[in-house]
């Protein structure tokens, strides 16, 4: 049976008494309730001691109730859900919740490396830059290796994630951050207005301090406001209400991240149910009710388990039941902090004493004190006697210069109140700084969003109500709302006086960030060596950098370093403050991009049936391409490859060529078009021809290439390569609507729309005459090389044939409807068994490319010009062009550029490989005498050896030349001789047979 | 960011492509080689207000003129570009 929680009181708290929860901790059994975080069930058993500290493995207990949290830091779940830095603040207990302390070997209690504490000279500020400097070789072998394993926080799983996450878009008049009393209140104002609102609260429980602080809203006790407030808001169909989702960021254009954690409340996400969802709101105006947060005081031993801030102190005692302390003590600079005391008289708990640093303390507290029987101490804490069990007693510097101690068993702290201003910063605002709290306020915000009520440095219930209304009624109408928002929500202001405290100085390690073991003596020792700007500051002693994000412990940070520089705090200035406001997984930013969907994947019209035949896919983009078929018995893939490609070349092959980008091209200028656009002429192809292109980019580097044909005097039909698909579609609106926008031309993307298959070999017309309509005329005479026009399939389907040739054998390409795509493939392989059809794959096409010398993308690498391709010829001189004048360019046009030149290895039974640098034979390889590389190579069936395409400077003028080629990579070295790159059928009688 | 597209409507940033310099106009066919170098390699970078192409790729495929603050991502008038159809879509 799990533990007693002998800290829970009777009554009281939001917690469900009827549900309770067993969870486990450091492998010991507890219980809580429905309702309760980690946290505050670690409290209800009275456990102190959570984890150790960053650096010097110091006890730690729990700082704060929120996602503020520095210290109760846990891996929370196991196995592949195992999460670590999971603040015990913010998790909801479930029922079987496993969650380990972390950062201590090789108990909680016991922990080997508390020994750092002795050496904890060397883990001062910008240790790592001092200490391990020598000798060099010793940092990756063995400082890092160390400082990694005593370092650091939690254990990631080290498998991979098994659930999902999500991503979503919403649409919003008004986004309202926080549901406290000011968020609230905004949503009322901004729903009775008419208008869409959103409202996002990190916390499972709607309320924000109201949960946690009461008081009288409208003459009614606090909860019951909230329920009328939220059954208001649940009846306007218009609200969404968001819980357990936290804004985390806010982007251009009125776009804000929000993360919703759906299910982390589960031991596991329901079946088909995400883990967590991360949201992209946009908000045509957006109202920051996030609050404020507690700020510490920096005392010797501050970071002592049972030193706690005061609000959550009383969040444990009235939200959740939880008593930290029964005979507590409390250490304020302000007004607010009593309210703690208030709390936990109200529980029944005893007050050891009241440490308040300011000079006047109000009657009605001073009644307070007398009833309850506690001394009120003028002064503050100087030390703290206690460790991993806990606080003992206090020491106290009263002013004046006497000393006293208090024993008590717990501590609670309020150094006043921080807006949270990372919302309203996160476009480089600076938020200003106000005396009368001592505190940062926003200073302005991204356009479209303003703060509200604690955010923006109103701290009483009363305002955060008037001003959390104002802004919701404002941003409604701003967003074309006009509906009545009604009266607004009435409250008392509570007093907030505050004498500014922030470090007393004393003996003993006094922590300001308590994740980073950040001490004020480490920011006097940053001053010293020079680092006073805030943001060395931060760099050099890690302030504020920790998963918190220093939010405890910035505010202190500036006012230590404030006060040793003899500056203010606002000319000391604030770090420069950046989303998210709180962790977020890689996996929710990845959503369902990962594994199989990470991308897109785009499958060929004839994909199926490939896939029936026992097709290898290779990737191409988004593309999967059959790269071979392998046939039982072969024994790898170039024993497929060369069967393929013999059989292509003795008799007929096909391939699905589909993902070429094709377009459409219309218009009576659409010739006009396209001679500005490619090098050679368009305008006077005659209908029913095909021709290759050859386009560049402006710069005079050659961009892309494919055939294109004349369907009609205002058709054309064009074709790209696979991999420029999209961006040639993009270029080429670009120049119809940006360049040339005088031209009567439309474009068609029908990549998608048309099924294309190249069929190759000496039979294919004898395989097309199965296929096509009787009285259609395939004869050399009837359908010439480089034809191209609409035939009619037998069974009536139209289909485009074009005569042209990759492979340099006797080819078609057919297009039909994508949707017939299939189908061709099925009945080419039909209607091709009586000619032994083979279907061939990428694979394939690439070695007869590279047998014929066509170029393709290793070629048109983004470097090479139409005549470094052998294309020069076809760079028209009677038309301008895109790419004209600059292909002329002196160091474009010179006489010993790299050129695209054959090769084959002396040694004919050597294997080529890509990437290997030509040298020049007998020279010794080096940068200064590097003459080009092999861009493509392949075993040649046709050849029986390796063979290859490369660029070599002058490579055409060296026919024959014996040349070396050197592969650094691969530690190879051969010869090789620069041939013709056409190795195959060099006059082209085959294609045109 | 979010880019209103004349023919779309507002729409995420992620629909669209972003080209540059809005402001070089290419040069006429004889206008020597020193106006085209101009034209490809020299582009403003502004700090600032700026006219800028961008192509809605994820959406009509329109090329627009964004008139957008460098600084600020304010974009103050998005235009389609001569050849996008502006004037017949409106006709």
């Amino acid at each position: 049976m799990a533990g007693a929680q002998t800290n829970r009181l009777d009554k009281g708290g939001l917690i469900d008494r009827s549900a309770p929860l067993n969870f486990r901790f450091d492998g010991k059994s507890f219980s809580g309730f429905q309702g309760d975080t980690l946290a505050s069930a670690l409290v209800a058993n009275g456990v102190k001691l959570v984890g150790r500290s960053f650096k010097y493995h110091r006890p730690r207990g729990i700082l704060t109730a929120g996602s503020e949290e520095p210290n109760a830091l846990v891996e929370l779940r196991t196995g592949a859900r195992r999460e670590p830095n999971t603040k015990a603040t913010t998790a909801e207990l479930y029922e079987g919740l496993e969650a380990a302390s972390q950062n201590r070997w090789p108990s909680l209690a016991f922990d080997v490396m508390s020994v750092n504490q002795l050496f904890s000279p060397i883990f001062v500020a910008g240790f790592y830059y001092k200490t391990f400097m020598w000798p060099a070789k010793f940092w990756e072998a063995i400082y890092e290796p160390a400082i990694r394993r005593a370092a650091g926080l939690g254990r990631a799983a080290g498998v991979a994630d098994p659930d999902h996450y999500d991503k979503a878009w919403a649409h919003c008049d008004v986004l309202i951050a926080g549901s406290g009393p000011a968020g609230l209140s905004a949503a009322l104002a901004a729903g009775r207005s008419g208008a869409r609102v959103i409202v996002c609260e990190e916390d499972f429980t709607l309320g924000g301090r109201l949960l946690s602080d009461g008081g009288t809203v409208d003459g009614l006790p606090a909860s019951e406001w909230l329920s009328r407030t939220l059954a208001e808001l649940a009846a306007m169909p218009d609200v969404r209400i968001m819980t357990r989702t936290t804004l985390f960021g806010v982007y251009d254009g009125g776009t804000y991240g929000a993360l919703e954690r759906v299910n982390d409340h589960l031991p596991s996400p329901p079946e088909h149910q995400v883990r967590q969802r991360l949201w992209r709101i946009v908000a045509k105006r957006c109202v920051v009710a996030a609050g404020a947060i507690e700020r510490p005081i920096v005392f010797a031993g501050n970071d002592t388990p049972g030193v706690m801030m005061a609000s959550a102190m009383r969040s444990y005692i009235s939200r959740y039941a939880a008593t930290p302390a029964k005979r507590m003590a409390l250490f304020t600079n302000n007004e607010d902090g009593w309210r703690t005391v208030e709390t936990a008289l109200a529980a029944g708990l005893q007050i050891a004493a009241v440490i308040d640093a300011r000079a006047d303390i109000s009657p009605a507290h001073r009644s307070l004190a007398s009833k309850g029987g506690f001394p009120v101490l003028h002064g503050a804490v100087s030390g703290i006697d206690g460790g991993k069990d806990g606080v003992r007693k206090i020491a106290v510097s009263l002013t004046g210069g006497a000393r006293a101690e208090v024993e008590t068993d717990g501590l609670a702290v309020s150094g006043g109140w921080n807006p949270t201003v990372g919302l309203t910063s996160y476009h480089r605002g600076r938020p200003k700084w106000r005396d009368d709290i001592a505190a940062f306020v926003p200073d302005g915000a991204p356009p479209g969003m303003v703060a509200a009520g604690a955010a923006n440095g109103a701290f009483g219930l009363g305002a955060c109500l008037r001003e959390g209304f104002d802004a919701g009624a404002v941003a409604a109408r701003d967003a074309g709302r006009s509906g009545t928002a009604g009266s607004v929500p009435v409250a008392d202001d509570q007093a907030f006086s505050l004498t500014p405290l922030w470090h007393i100085a004393g003996k003993g390690k006094a922590f300001v960030d308590q994740q980073h073991d950040v001490t004020a003596s480490d920011i006097e020792l940053a001053q010293r060596e020079g680092f006073e700007s805030v943001e060395h500051l931060k760099r050099y002693t890690t302030l504020g950098m920790a998963t918190d994000q220093g939010k405890t412990s910035n505010v202190a940070g500036l006012a230590i370093m404030a006060a040793v520089t003899g500056r203010s705090i606002p000319e000391t200035g604030t770090t420069i403050y950046r989303p998210p406001y709180v962790p977020v997984a890689i996996g929710a930013f990845a959503g369902h991009h990962r594994d199989e969907t990470f991308h897109a994947t785009r499958l060929t019209p004839s994909h199926h049936w490939a896939a029936e035949q026992g097709a290898i896919f290779v990737d191409t983009g988004l593309w999967k391409r059959a790269q071979w078929y392998p046939r039982a018995g072969e024994k790898d893939w170039l024993e497929s490859v060369t069967r393929e490609v013999k059989a292509v070349r003795s008799g007929v092959g096909f391939c699905d060529v589909s993902t070429l980008g094709k377009i459409d091209v219309h218009g009576p200028d659409a010739g006009a078009f396209l001679d500005r656009v490619y090098i050679n002429t368009f305008s006077n192809l005659a209908v029913g021809k095909a021709r290759y292109g050859l386009m560049l980019r402006e710069d005079g580097i050659v961009y892309d290439d494919g055939t294109t044909s004349r369907l009609a005097e205002d058709h054309y039909f064009l074709t790209t390569t696979t991999a420029k698909a999209g961006l040639v579609m993009q270029h080429l609106e670009f120049c119809r609507q940006v360049l040339f926008p005088e031209l009567d031309v439309q474009l068609t993307s029908v990549s998608d729309q048309w099924a294309q298959f190249s069929i190759a070999g000496p039979k294919t017309r004898d395989l097309l005459k199965e296929i096509v309509d009787p009285t259609e005329d395939l004869s050399n005479e009837g359908f010439p090389f480089m034809g191209a026009r609409e035939v009619a399939l037998r069974g009536g389907i139209k289909a485009r044939l074009f005569r042209i040739s990759f492979s340099g054998e006797m080819a078609f390409e057919i297009s039909v409807p994508a949707r017939y795509g299939e189908a061709m493939a099925r009945n080419l392989m039909l209607a091709g068994k009586q000619f032994g059809v083979t279907p061939y794959g990428t694979e394939a096409l690439g070695v007869m490319r590279i047998e014929k010398g066509h170029v393709a993308g290793p070629e048109l690498s983004g470097t090479t010009t139409a005549a470094d391709l052998g294309l020069g010829k076809m760079m028209s001189t009677k038309k301008d062009y895109i790419g004209r004048v600059m292909a002329g360019r002196e160091a474009l046009v010179a006489p010993d550029r790299q050129v695209v030149v054959g090769i084959k290895p002396t040694d004919r039974a050597r294997r080529l490989r890509s990437g290997a640098h030509i040298i020049p034979k007998g020279q010794t390889p080096g940068p200064g005498n590097d003459q080009g590389y092999v861009t493509s190579v392949c075993f040649s069936p046709t050849s029986d050896q390796w063979i290859g395409l490369a660029l070599v400077e002058r490579g055409r003028e060296r026919i024959g030349e014996i040349v070396h080629a050197h592969d650094p990579i691969r530690g190879e070295d051969y010869d090789v001789e620069l041939c013709n790159p056409v190795f195959y059928d060099p006059d082209g009688g085959r294609q045109r047979g | 960011m979010r880019i209103t597209c004349p023919f779309c409507g507002e729409r995420e940033l992620g629909e669209f492509t972003y080209l540059g310099d809005a402001k070089p106009v290419r040069p006429a066919a004889d206008a020597g080689e020193d106006a085209v170098y101009d034209y490809v390699y020299l582009r403003d970078n502004i700090a600032g207000v700026m006219s800028e192409n961008w192509y809605h790729g994820g959406g009509c495929r329109a090329w627009l003129k964004v008139t957008r603050n460098t600084l600020t991502h304010e974009i103050s008038a998005v235009e389609p570009a001569a050849g996008a159809g502006a004037a017949k879509v409106g006709a």
